[in-house]
């Protein structure tokens, strides 16, 4: 039993030579290699750039790591695919792309995923076997709700002043109704805390709050006023004549009005100045909405054609023909994906508004509707004459029955979902009403946006900011988000731009000459003077557009085809 | 039935008292959020104009000497001490948050031409027009001490410049010749020569520390190896080189102030053409100074401006000037990366802001927060016209503006007659040729 021979203690001998012997069959090659200097071997050109990725084993193997993100949600807050890679030619900055890709795919999921901080659910009614929605009743949802919801729901009557009209806040905080014969008031409907009531003495054709609950403007029988919400009157706006429908675009600072003559005009409250006015060339004006999404006003028509209108042209940025029939109402959901339009000929359509198609959907009601109005979970509210009826999902599906139903003794006057709550406002004749409609509206606010619980310093505040943020008018077109995009003239546009080029004239140059000192003037030398510098400038011009001119001419010359029946074509003559 | 309606309760949303902060719910849903792009491209607006607002860069300046600054060194270790030395050979360390004065001394008879702190910092090293190289101790003599310095080394030839390795107690001259000290003999160690004609600057690299870069009066700039090499290569450029500088972060980059208003930045793998041109200045560029980032450097110009520009872009990002302020002899970047130290002809040294709209002082975190932001903005919208313009305008003396405007008239006449040129000759028979290659004559080795 001797020591285990160990590796190292052999001794044998390990050299090369004596192990193997080269059979006569193997050749032997003696190569050496030529160790090129570090840097110039293909082995070190090559990095390795896979990082080794060591997986650590799961402590705990119930927890399998981050919850996956459902890809629909992941769709909601991405915006838009990425940039196309093949256009980068460099490869610098084909990384630093990737890195801002990265950047931004990280942010989106960061946005999905926070979706779980969100405390309030939304409002719900569902039917048990046998029955439907349509049938409830606001007095029997209001006995199977909790005490603060049903106080959401309240009548006021009003029977003296004439067919109101009301509008929320952006917060859906505020209340503001207006009756023809004069009548207006502002009130908290939650607390029910009245800011102000006045009568103006005079018809009130439209009522609209401006940024803040503080100020609403009153379309009244000649011009619009404006008003503090204690009732104090701060302005008359005479340029605003005869105006029949508001709106205010709360991002822009604009109140949009349409008139009686057929005026389209656009004031922005915050500097006083009118930025647009002119005439649509349309007739009366009645029926007037914004597009949320893009800040664009949507006009109705008598011929059955919605136009769409910015500050900045004069001409409408579209036209859809909706109707073989007169509008009676128009409106866009909030997001500015749809537009519904209802004509007297009982039809109902829902129109693409992004890509100006459609119809995507197409109803027939009972009568004409003369009210619509969209909620943020795009709910839409019919109003035809004392009824109220609510379709859900009438976009995207085609529904066949309401939702909910409501009947009032007079004819209704305005609808308004009331923004962050489960409340449809109705102004009708003889009354302001308050309807529950559960599932109606964004249960999560957000508190930079729009906050029902906004104090008073935080008013203040926000006010200020949005200030600052006040996006110029210049900025409204069908698309909002042009501005991030490179402008890219097109083709179009080069082609016109040259061809303008062939009407320009070269410019004419006059100016009155300089008194120059006794050797150096006389009128022969200033009007010599004065004719080389016309001459001059006169060159440059054609030097400077000698390039574009001959390109034009020969593609006219190519157009000509000869033909048999040329003889017959109308001849030009030569002018 | 089953129903529910959305009831909020007012204490989720209310904040407890008022000693609390607003309770601020958020959403992130982008339909809540409409006109992202607009009001984004609003506040990036607003943030160019409050940054120009802000822009006061301006600190300070230390008052004192009584003849003109010629060279200024900031202390390695302490952020607050600067030494500074004049055309009358005084030399005067100064307290940069007070702005006083804590030592004047007279060193030299004649002109003082390099002030350097050791590694360690706690001897400096001052260069004089009487050719003697004199050690002297940082902290301040005590009270009935004089003035005297620890070692005085003379010289056998003239000397204009100096420079300290990064660790070691060695250091470099140059005048007639370039040579190695070291801090314990008084003789120098090594002399490079190459050609007959006289240095004006030396630099160390501090990455490299083998490593020197000097500029000669043959418009060339001679790189050396202190190991047993000696000079390596030179590179000859159209017009004389005032100064160079090593970038403290790349090892192989430095920049050259030459004469012809432009700034080279070479890599010393490739002294065939400068890896990149910074032209901005109209009077002949007197000195650089790196950033400690190693991403940007600053320039000061015989034509009284200051610039600061970024390594990698050909134009300057910032310029200062001043009514007061003549012709600049040195520049300095502090340490902490965020003030700018300019000494001049009329005895003035000047401290500026690295960075002109920048809140000095602690920041919170929701200040912090709200300046990236508006940064972040002022990037992503920076193509815009009109927020381009509003960044790029600088005001500049007049005598800056009609110079600028004379140089690019110069410049376009030039581009014009290539262009008409390559019009009317043979296709390639006058190729394009870059602009970094036009200002190297030769490289030699």
């Amino acid at each position: 039993m001797g020591k285990v021979q160990r590796y190292f203690n052999k001794t044998e001998d390990i050299s090369p030579s004596s192990k193997t012997s080269p059979s006569k069959d193997t050749i032997v090659y003696n190569i050496k290699p030529k160790l090129k200097p570090w840097g110039r071997r293909q082995s070190d050109k090559v990095i390795n750039k896979k990082k080794k990725v060591v997986k650590l084993p799961n402590p705990n193997p119930k927890f399998k790591g981050k919850v996956p993100i459902p890809k629909k949600r992941l769709k909601k807050y991405a915006r838009g695919e990425g940039i196309n890679k093949t256009g980068i030619k460099t490869k610098i900055h084909q990384k630093k792309f990737e890195k801002k890709e990265k950047v931004i795919k990280f942010a989106a999921q960061q946005a999905a995923r926070a979706e779980v901080l969100l405390i309030e659910e939304e409002g719900f009614l569902e039917a048990d076997a046998g029955e439907t929605t349509t049938q409830f009743t606001q007095k029997q949802i209001r006995e199977n709700v909790d005490i603060t919801a049903a106080s959401k729901c309240f009548d006021l009557r009003l029977e003296d002043f004439g067919p109101y009209r009301m509008k929320y806040t952006r917060n859906g905080r505020h209340m503001l109704l207006g009756g023809k014969r004069g009548h207006v008031a502002a009130f908290d409907w939650v607390t029910k805390k009245l800011h102000c009531e006045i009568n103006m003495m005079e018809s009130v054709h439209d009522v609209c709050w401006l940024h803040l609950e503080t100020m609403f403007a009153a379309a009244q029988k000649e011009w619009v006023y404006m008003y503090d919400n204690q009732g104090i009157e701060l302005h008359c706006i005479k340029k605003l004549h005869r105006v029949t429908r508001m709106e205010f675009l709360p991002y822009h600072f604009l109140l949009a009005a349409c008139s009686d003559m057929g005026y389209l005009s656009w004031l922005d409250i915050s500097i006083g100045q009118m930025v647009s006015q002119f005439n649509s060339r349309l007739g009366r004006l009645t029926m007037l909405t914004q597009n949320p999404w893009n800040a664009v006003l949507c006009v109705g028509h008598v011929k059955g054609v919605v136009s769409m209108w910015s500050p900045n042209s004069k001409d409408p940025l579209a036209k859809m023909l909706c109707h073989k029939a007169p509008l009676t109402a128009l409106h866009v959901d909030p997001r500015g994906q749809y537009l519904a339009t209802a004509a007297s000929n009982r039809e109902l359509k829902i129109w693409d508004v992004r890509k100006l198609e459609g119809p995507v959907q197409e109803y027939k009601l009972i009568t004409a509707a003369n009210n619509l109005n969209f909620s943020q979970k795009n709910m839409l509210a019919l109003g035809m004459g004392n009824v109220v009826e609510v379709y859900r999902d009438c976009c995207t599906t085609a529904t066949k029955r309401p939702y909910l139903r409501h009947r009032f003794t007079t004819s209704i006057g305005n609808l308004n979902f009331c923004p962050y709550e489960d409340v449809l406002g109705v102004a009708t004749a003889k009354s302001v009403t308050s309807l529950l409609v559960p599932g109606s509206g964004e249960p999560n606010f957000d508190a930079l946006e729009a906050n029902p619980f906004q104090t008073k310093s935080q008013r203040k505040e926000a006010e200020v900011k949005s200030l600052l943020e006040k996006i110029q008018p210049e900025l409204i077109t069908l698309e909002p988000n042009v501005i991030a995009e490179v402008d890219i003239p097109t083709l179009k546009d080069k082609i016109d731009a040259k061809q303008k080029l062939l009407h320009v004239k070269p410019p004419k140059i006059n100016y009155t000459p300089r008194n120059k000192a006794k050797g150096k003037g006389g009128s022969a030398k200033i009007a010599k003077n004065k004719k080389i510098v016309q001459e001059q400038a006169k060159k440059e011009f054609v030097k400077s557009t000698k390039d574009f001119i001959p390109k034009l001419n020969i593609q006219k010359e190519q157009q000509k085809e000869s033909g048999v029946l040329d003889r017959f074509l109308p001849k030009k003559r030569k002018t | 039935m089953k129903v529910k309606v959305i009831s909020r309760n007012p204490d989720d949303y209310l904040r407890e008292t008022k000693h609390d902060i607003h309770k601020v719910p958020r959403n992130y849903d982008p339909g809540l959020h409409p006109f992202e792009a607009a009001r984004e491209y609003t506040r990036a607006l607003n943030a160019v104009k409050l940054e120009k607002v802000f822009a006061k860069p301006f600190v300070g300046n230390l008052d004192g000497h009584r003849d003109g600054v010629s060279c200024i060194s900031n202390h390695p270790k302490r952020l607050s001490v600067l030494i500074s030395g004049a055309y009358d050979g005084e030399v005067r360390v100064w307290d940069l948050p007070q702005k006083l004065c804590l030592r004047s001394f007279v060193a030299h008879e004649g002109v003082v031409r390099g002030v350097i702190y050791n590694p360690a910092g706690n001897h400096f090293l001052t260069l004089g027009d009487d050719k003697t190289i004199k050690t002297w101790k940082t902290a301040a003599p005590q009270f009935g001490e004089e003035e005297e310095p620890v070692n005085t080394v003379i010289s056998k030839t003239v000397l204009t410049g100096i420079s300290h390795h990064v660790k070691d107690p060695v250091f470099a001259t140059c005048g007639e010749i370039c040579q190695v000290w070291e801090e314990t003999r008084n003789e120098p160690v090594r002399t490079f020569e190459w050609g007959v004609d006289s240095l004006h600057d030396i630099a160390f690299n501090p990455v490299e520390p083998n490593l020197l870069a000097s500029c000669a009066s043959d418009r060339s700039i001679i790189l050396y190896d202190t190991r047993d090499s000696g000079p390596l290569r030179k590179v000859v450029l159209k017009l004389r080189t005032n100064k160079i500088c090593w970038n403290p972060m790349e090892a192989f980059i430095f920049t050259a102030a030459n004469e012809d208003y432009n700034l080279y930045t070479f890599d010393t793998r490739n002294l065939k053409k400068p890896a990149n041109v910074h032209m901005d200045h109209i009077g002949a560029v007197t000195y650089v100074d790196y950033a400690p980032t190693g991403r940007e450097f600053v320039s000061g110009s015989y034509d009284k401006t200051i610039r600061i520009f970024e390594t990698s872009k050909g134009h300057s990002r910032e310029v200062y000037h001043t009514k007061r302020m003549q012709r600049i002899t040195c520049v300095q970047w502090s340490l902490d990366n965020k003030y700018i130290l300019n000494g001049s002809d009329e005895m003035n040294i000047r401290i500026w802001k690295a960075r002109a709209s920048e809140k000095l002082g602690p920041l919170k975190p929701r200040e912090k927060a709200a300046l990236n932001y508006s940064e972040a903005l002022k990037e992503k919208y920076a193509a815009h016209p009109k927020i381009r313009r509003i960044a790029r305008h600088r005001h500049v003396p007049k005598h800056v503006y009609n110079a600028q405007k004379e140089l690019r008239t110069i410049r376009d006449k030039g581009k014009r007659k290539d262009a008409n040129r390559r019009a009317h000759s043979k296709p390639g028979e006058v190729p394009h040729q870059p602009e970094r290659e036009k200002h190297v004559l030769k490289e030699d080795q």
